[in-house]
């Protein structure tokens, strides 16, 4: 089985698995990191977005030996345990927006990656950046204003995560 | 007798020494697991919530969380009762004790409805102890004592925490019947209220049924049969166990697992593995069933009746007739199916994302051979359930795999899986006639249904009333409230070998698009208003007709739709509560546009007024998922719909604007979970039936 070393929430790791194994597969049944959630593994839902080099990617479709030497953000990099939340996340608490909640770990890293491209998105450009994602309780109304939520508070903070 | 008396037990535990009955063995293993502490001695109050002589307070949730949001409304009105704030609050789900919380199965819309008392009486009762406690405590009136802001305050400034009041309150009576707070005392109950559950779920560290980690666990992905009913003839497990990471293939009843290390190694082993299945019912269709189903739906069971209606149908000179057809649908949750098993000889433990653990225990028990007091059910959150998960197909394969294994072991579907090896909602035929009187109002109704039956493929909610219609098949057709003179409503059993099941609003996902939309039908023959024809119909039924104008003011009903667009309106009665949509859709080339959702509830009281709108808009947009692009349709005895890619459902990029309306009606619980489904369909049907004059029987839209 090869081994392979990632550098996830800017930690270093090492696995062994098969190459063809999916990113998404590697964190939750490798590194029991179980934040990143499995929908469809086919790229349909991205429930198991997480970012590659800043760029959101569904999971699923990443095999461990493409994503080896690069840069990966899960869920559980956005705000370490008990450390302050993501403005994002912090938006999406203040918008209360999750009902069974196992999309929105995908939807926040969507949403993140937008919103580091794009500080002011209008709702054409968050329909082009989060349509991709699914959410099988309908809680596109509280993500949509999340995302303007956290857009207006990174623009008064100037925050730039 | 009241709930409380039932449940009212309060137990004085001295650190575990007392542990005695299941659902506290069952709780404390759950929770040691999660490395909670032993909370000390514990006021205990119809196993819905225990103070703790550390001063925790835990509301414990019988029901099932998968989204709409009892964790929170549970606790809210525990607290409210109690007198401490939400935050104070720890909650945890209960295990499975069927003597004590009675049947646990979520759905229906039903667990505010049918727990609402107990709550109150729970938080009351416990409240009214340790009041009582701090009384004697301090040598007071009781009257002079009472809990604020999670503190017990007494005369002369005198404080106490609820924690120090546990043991001396725990040796009280219960009072027999608690007293609840006036309503102008209340803080929490009808406020909106943000969801306890969300920082778990915002920052990825909520347990599902599919992030359960066990040490040793191994993981099963399941080879079943690829049409329905099918049956392994023989297999070769020689490739399959050749991949690296596969431990073991094993046969069990629903068809052969390959047993891994993780997933990827499983799905892989079930990529090589070779089977070869027995399938009797390969030659199933889509068109043979509705083939089956048109023969049989004249011949149907009487559901309703007044009048004549054939009588008035023959003699009426203006009629119509009309045959509506619904699909099979997939619940397509956004979890997967999954379970955790762990099978030991004299004992088992199962973690499931369940509607319905008390069916899972019972399965398991039927598997095992052991006795339902040695196995332990731990509920965990839901990604989504819409009574997919109320079955036991997934947990049962949990428990057969790690029997085989004697290890742990997690049983996950593909998307692939979850979807053509399912339960789903029932397709159905429908014919329609209808007749106007002189006036043009609709004077006579015929409505006959041939559906396969739920309740027919569950024997769980006991035995189906004689004369053999299924409740559920004609839900929403044979109580069709409006005052048409002549009315029949039939139902036909027609079964497949194709499993049928619960799915958000049940019969109400099917007939209130047949019946509303027929119902426009007949209303444009008359030449009438849809609004108005309803609210005619509906005199008797003033909470209806409540709803439907609230709807109907929200859409700006009776002034000119923006260019290019249509309006619908549709109402439904179910669970408890009064529901109606008015809707605004437009027409992008040949693709319906659902563009404005306007949608009026009445639920009576409110216990959340933010997740009930976040419900209703759920069901809205899952009904709109339905209407638009939702089928399973069936070749060579299987589903062709496997994927989002063939089973569509709504995205960002076409989510309408929904507003919606609350009704105050001051009437008793009703329910929310389902209730934005049922309008959605008609609602949207009639409205581009405005638009284009044409009306659309067969579902999906697209």
């Amino acid at each position: 089985m090869p081994s392979y070393e990632l550098t996830i929430n800017g930690k270093k790791k090492k696995v062994q698995g098969p190459e063809d194994m999916p990113l998404l597969w590697v964190l939750r049944d490798l590194l029991n990191m179980t934040g990143t959630k499995f929908g469809c593994g086919l790229g349909q839902c991205r429930a198991c977005t997480v970012h590659v080099d800043g760029e959101a990617v569904p999971s699923c479709q990443y095999p461990v030996a493409a994503v080896a030497g690069k840069k990966i953000t899960t869920i559980e990099g956005l705000a370490a345990p008990g450390s302050a939340l993501h403005p994002v996340q912090q938006a999406w608490l203040e918008e209360d927006v999750p009902q069974c909640g196992y999309c929105q770990p995908g939807q926040i890293m969507s949403a993140c990656a937008l919103l580091a491209k794009n500080r002011a998105p209008t709702d054409a450009d968050i329909d082009t950046a989060m349509s991709g994602n699914i959410c099988r309780c309908g809680a596109y109304s509280g993500i949509r204003r999340a995302i303007h939520r956290a857009a207006e508070s990174m623009a008064k903070t100037g925050s730039s995560r | 007798m009241s709930a409380s008396l039932r449940f009212g037990r309060r137990r004085f535990l001295a650190g575990s020494g007392g542990l005695v009955l299941a659902f506290t063995l069952d709780r404390t293993v759950w929770a040691a697991a999660k490395g909670a502490k032993d909370p000390g001695a514990t006021l205990e109050q119809a196993g819905l919530l225990r103070v703790g002589e550390d001063d925790s307070v835990t509301v414990i949730i019988p029901e099932a969380e998968m989204g709409q949001g009892i964790v929170t409304s549970f606790s809210m009105v525990i607290a409210d009762e109690l007198g401490v704030p939400l935050d104070r609050v720890k909650t945890e789900f209960a295990p499975v004790d069927e003597a004590h919380y009675g049947r646990q199965v979520t759905g229906g819309s039903r667990s505010i409805r049918t727990r609402y008392k107990s709550l109150r009486d729970a938080g009351a009762a416990a409240r009214e102890l340790l009041v009582a406690a701090a009384a004697q405590e301090w040598k007071a009136e009781l009257a002079a004592c009472r809990i604020a802001e999670g503190k017990m305050v007494g005369p002369g400034g005198k404080t106490s925490s609820l924690g120090k009041l546990v043991k001396a309150a725990s040796r009280l009576p219960a009072p027999a019947q608690p007293k609840w707070k006036p309503d102008d005392q209340l803080q929490l109950i009808g406020k909106p209220t943000a969801r306890l559950d969300a920082p778990a779920k915002i920052r990825g560290e909520a347990t599902y049924g599919i992030d359960v980690r066990l040490p040793g666990m191994l993981r099963a992905v399941v080879a079943r049969s690829p049409s329905f009913g099918g049956t392994v003839k023989r297999f070769d497990a020689a490739k399959a166990k050749a991949v690296p990471g596969v431990r073991q293939v094993v046969q069990i009843p629903s068809g052969v697992a390959v047993i891994a290390d993780h997933f990827w190694a499983a799905k892989a082993g079930r990529e090589a593995l070779e089977v070869e299945w027995d399938e009797p019912n390969a030659s199933l269709s889509s068109d043979s069933i509705r083939a089956a189903m048109a023969k049989l739906a004249p011949t149907g069971a009487e559901a309703a009746k007044r009048g004549d209606a054939e009588k008035a149908l023959a003699g009426a000179k203006q009629k119509l007739e009309a045959v509506y057809e619904v699909p099979y649908l997939a619940h397509a949750t956004m979890e997967p199916l999954n379970a955790t098993a762990d099978v030991k000889a004299d004992r088992a433990e199962i973690w499931a994302p369940t509607q319905a653990p008390g069916f899972v225990r019972g399965g398991a028990a039927r598997i095992t051979g052991l006795a339902p007091d040695k196995i332990q059910v731990h509920p965990t959150f839901l990604g989504g359930g819409f009574g997919r998960k109320a079955q036991t197909d997934y947990t049962d394969e949990a428990v057969h795999c790690s029997k085989a294994a004697g290890k742990p072991v997690q049983v996950i579907y593909t998307r692939e899986d979850d979807m053509s090896a399912a339960w789903y909602r029932p397709a159905s035929y429908h014919r329609l006639a209808g007749a106007l009187d002189e006036k043009g109002w609709p004077a006579a109704w015929l409505h006959q249904i041939a559906s396969p039956s739920i309740m027919a493929a569950f024997s769980g909610f006991g035995p189906r009333p004689a004369g053999g219609v299924d409740g559920t098949s004609v839900a929403g057709a044979a109580d069709l409230p409006y005052a048409i003179p002549n009315f029949r409503v039939t139902c036909a059993q027609a079964d497949f070998p194709i499993p049928v099941w619960f799915w958000r609003s049940v019969g109400h996902s099917v007939n209130p698009y047949v019946a509303e939309c027929f119902f426009d039908e007949l209303a444009r023959l008359g030449k009438k208003d849809p609004l108005e024809a309803r609210l005619r119909l509906l005199a008797d039924h003033p909470r209806w007709a409540r709803v439907l104008q609230a709807a109907a003011e929200k859409i700006g009903w009776g002034k000119p739709a923006p260019s290019g667009t249509g309006r619908g309106i549709a109402v439904a009665e179910c669970f408890g509560s009064i529901v109606a949509e008015a809707v605004e859709v437009a027409l992008e080339g040949k693709e319906p546009r659902v563009v404005r959702v306007a949608c009026a509830l009445d639920c009576g009281q409110v216990v959340n007024p933010r997740t009930v709108t976040a419900q209703l808009e759920s069901g809205i947009v899952y009904g709109l998922s339905a209407a638009l692009y939702g089928q399973i349709t069936l070749e060579g005895g299987r589903t062709v719909q496997k994927t989002f890619a063939d089973y569509p459902v709504l995205r960002m990029n076409v989510m309408p604007k929904i507003e919606t309306v609350v009704i105050q009606s001051g009437e008793p619980h009703g329910g929310v979970g389902e209730l934005g489904t049922p309008p959605s369909a008609p609602a949207v049907v009639n409205a581009l039936a405005a638009l284009t004059g044409k009306p659309i029987r067969k579902l999906p839209l697209t």
